[in-house]
């Protein structure tokens, strides 16, 4: 009980307790089983990129560039898919995806370890590159009519329920892939060597390199990851909405880093886990959508997670102030 | 002393080189007055946030919410001036409505830059996580008080700031200089100045010289706050109009023109000049690009490609100047 109490990952859990209880109270349509599963599906763009994301943040790094490398690899895939649409399946334009968001992600690594510049410096600035040549290749040009097999995959649902008035709804197969992502992740960084050696890389970076582990083979590992995932995110994108345009994701990367954040991943690395960037994926979804379920504007919105966002960093900052009782600023950066 | 002007000569070398590139690229429209004068009035609003930027840079730290404050403080003004001037008003009251709107404008920015200050400097939130945090939030602020829409309609004095002269010297080029002689004689001619840059090379070593590295950096904050304020007056008064979500692509090119400037992202290191000129390099890049009628959006991928090639330089120098010192 006492280690349950000093977790960051309790007080997440609880406040979205709170918030659940608190929207039901006013809209008893958001504790419905549809609206769970409506949330699970149009959060799992949110919730794929939060993956590459948490496994960045533990290593000690940060990636800005991620919703560039998934706008680069959401319109190779849809050019692709509007080329030789019968000829692909889903499989293939996951491959295809997956493997150009390795490839840019590796590109961030390198430059990041050889050259020694911040992460946070490098991937705002590939971000910029990548979008910048993207947007001048495309033109800005939305691409949709998709092949009817990549609409109808988005439509399948791993089972089936219907409401009263005959609808149907159920678990969708998206939902699904992001929940096998979650599984993988989890498990590289709880049961393998890889998992455990990004945690000391993050911890102590000097320490790590002395201890004997490959920094230069972790930090591929951990960009490319996150490309991979941001290459997958794409893919989801283009199914949810079924266009690809090129400004559609660029400038949501502060959201997602916010989501990983609250679920207690510290930016100086080193801490962080999966059942926490859930809980912090799940505290903005249902924030976002319960304020659209209690009528509150959709203006608010950015005020309430900003405020959510200082008050969770502020006592977690709070409680491991006192944890350490250290008199000095030692931490500023 | 040698490395601190190394770099700057090597900046004037590269601001010299692009001038004739551009020059050549674009022959006269480039090198006449009127270009010049379109780029004086163009740079400033960067300037400023560049400086705020800065002087967070210099103590290890990062400013996220200088957009989100530059324009939540031009959006105060612009609610003052709107409610209480027409368009066309003229006259002594109106002189002192704008001065009161102007104040009103700095004085929230000064408060949401005490508020990072508490946030880092008090409860020890690291810049990067508490700024964003106040990033999000002050936008959001943005947006509820102006419901998202654009607030426009200033009296033709207060337009005179972003687009008037003084003897031919555009007035936003003035208040920017201004800004940066300040900042410069608060960071080599104040105590806290010298304080800034030893918090930023070693917060310890400055704690145990009995500096109080709370103050300092909640000092820091407030005037990187302040200085999104002036920028909001330059922004707004440019556009005549104030919305929440204006100027959102300078996050990365303060960053950008800091760091190209000397500005160690570790903290610690970095000048007002060498901003100055990495300034004016960022600034001819972008008006002979136009001027060539090359996309926005290449230009933007090129400043990317520059960061990093300019960070890549800095690496090998440094690299160069410890193998020196340990032989």
């Amino acid at each position: 009980m006492k280690k349950l109490l000093t977790r960051h990952e309790t007080y997440v859990f609880l406040a979205i307790v709170v918030f659940s209880i608190i929207i039901t109270s006013i809209n008893p349509s958001f504790f419905t089983i549809e609206n769970l599963f409506d949330l699970l599906k149009s959060y799992s763009l949110m919730g794929t990129f939060a993956i590459g994301m948490l496994f960045v943040l533990i290593s000690g790094g940060i990636d800005i560039s991620f919703t560039a490398t998934a706008t680069i690899t959401g319109y190779v895939v849809a050019v692709l898919l509007l080329k030789y649409g019968e000829g692909l399946n889903i499989l293939s334009v996951f491959l295809i995806a997956g493997g150009i968001g390795i490839l840019l992600g590796l590109f961030n690594a390198v430059i990041i370890y050889f050259f020694k510049i911040p992460s946070i410096i490098t991937t705002i600035a590939t971000l910029n590159i990548y979008y910048g040549i993207l947007t001048v290749v495309s033109k800005g040009k939305w691409l949709y009519g998709f092949p009817t097999w990549f609409g109808d995959f988005n439509n399948i649902r791993v089972f089936t329920l219907y409401t009263a008035d005959g609808n149907p709804y159920g678990l969708s197969i998206i939902t699904v892939i992001w929940f096998a992502l979650i599984l993988i992740g989890w498990f590289i960084l709880r049961y393998t060597i890889l998992g455990r050696s990004i945690y000391a890389m993050g911890g102590n970076p000097a320490s790590a390199q002395r201890a004997g582990f490959n920094l230069l083979g972790l930090n591929l590992f951990v960009y490319s990851f996150m490309g991979l995932m941001a290459g997958i995110g794409s893919v989801i994108q283009a199914l949810l909405v079924q266009t690809v345009a090129p400004n559609s994701l660029v400038g949501k990367e502060m959201d997602v880093i916010a989501a990983v954040v609250l679920g207690g991943a510290s930016l100086t690395g080193g801490t962080g886990t999966m059942l926490g960037t859930i809980l912090g994926v799940t505290l903005i979804a249902i924030m976002g959508n319960g304020l659209t379920l209690m009528h509150v504007s959709s203006l608010w919105y950015k005020v309430i997670i900003g405020f959510v966002i200082l008050v969770s960093v502020g006592v977690s900052a709070y409680r491991s102030k006192r944890s350490t009782r250290k008199h000095i600023i030692t931490e500023v950066n | 002393m040698l490395r601190k002007f190394s770099h700057f000569l090597v900046l004037l070398a590269v601001m010299v080189f692009i001038m004739f590139l551009m020059w050549g690229f674009t022959g006269h429209d480039f090198m006449n007055l009127g270009n010049f004068q379109s780029m004086a009035y163009q740079m400033p609003e960067l300037g400023v946030l560049s400086l705020a930027m800065m002087i967070a840079m210099l103590t290890s730290g990062i400013n996220l919410s200088i957009i989100a404050t530059a324009n939540l403080s031009g959006i105060v003004i612009a609610l003052i001036l709107t409610t209480y001037l027409s368009p066309d008003a003229v006259g002594g009251s109106t002189f002192w409505v704008i001065v009161i709107a102007i104040l009103a404008g700095l004085i929230v920015s000064a408060l949401v830059g005490a508020l990072n200050g508490f946030l880092i400097a008090v409860l020890e939130i690291s810049p990067i996580l508490a700024t964003l945090g106040t990033m999000i939030m002050i936008s959001g602020i943005s947006i509820v008080l102006t419901e998202g829409y654009v607030i426009s309609g200033f009296p033709t004095a207060m337009l005179a700031i972003g687009n008037g002269d003084l003897l031919g010297i555009p007035i936003p080029i003035l208040v920017f200089l201004g800004c940066a002689v300040i900042m410069s004689v608060i960071l080599n001619n104040t105590p806290l100045g010298t304080r800034i840059y030893l918090l930023g090379s070693n917060p310890i070593a400055c704690f145990y010289s009995g500096v109080d590295n709370r103050s300092v950096l909640f000092r820091t904050y407030i005037i990187s706050g302040l200085y999104s304020g002036v920028a909001a007056v330059i922004m707004i008064s440019r556009f005549n109009s104030a919305k929440a979500d204006y100027g959102e692509s300078y996050l990365l090119l303060t960053v950008l023109a800091a760091v190209l400037g000397g500005v160690s992202a570790a903290g610690g290191f970095g000048r007002v000049s060498g901003l100055f000129l990495s300034l004016v390099i960022l600034q001819m890049i972008s008006s002979g690009l136009n001027l060539m009628g090359i996309s926005n959006f290449l230009t933007l991928a090129l400043w990317g490609i520059v960061l990093i090639f300019v960070m890549v330089v800095n690496y090998f120098i440094e690299n160069q100047q410890q193998g020196r010192r340990i032989a």
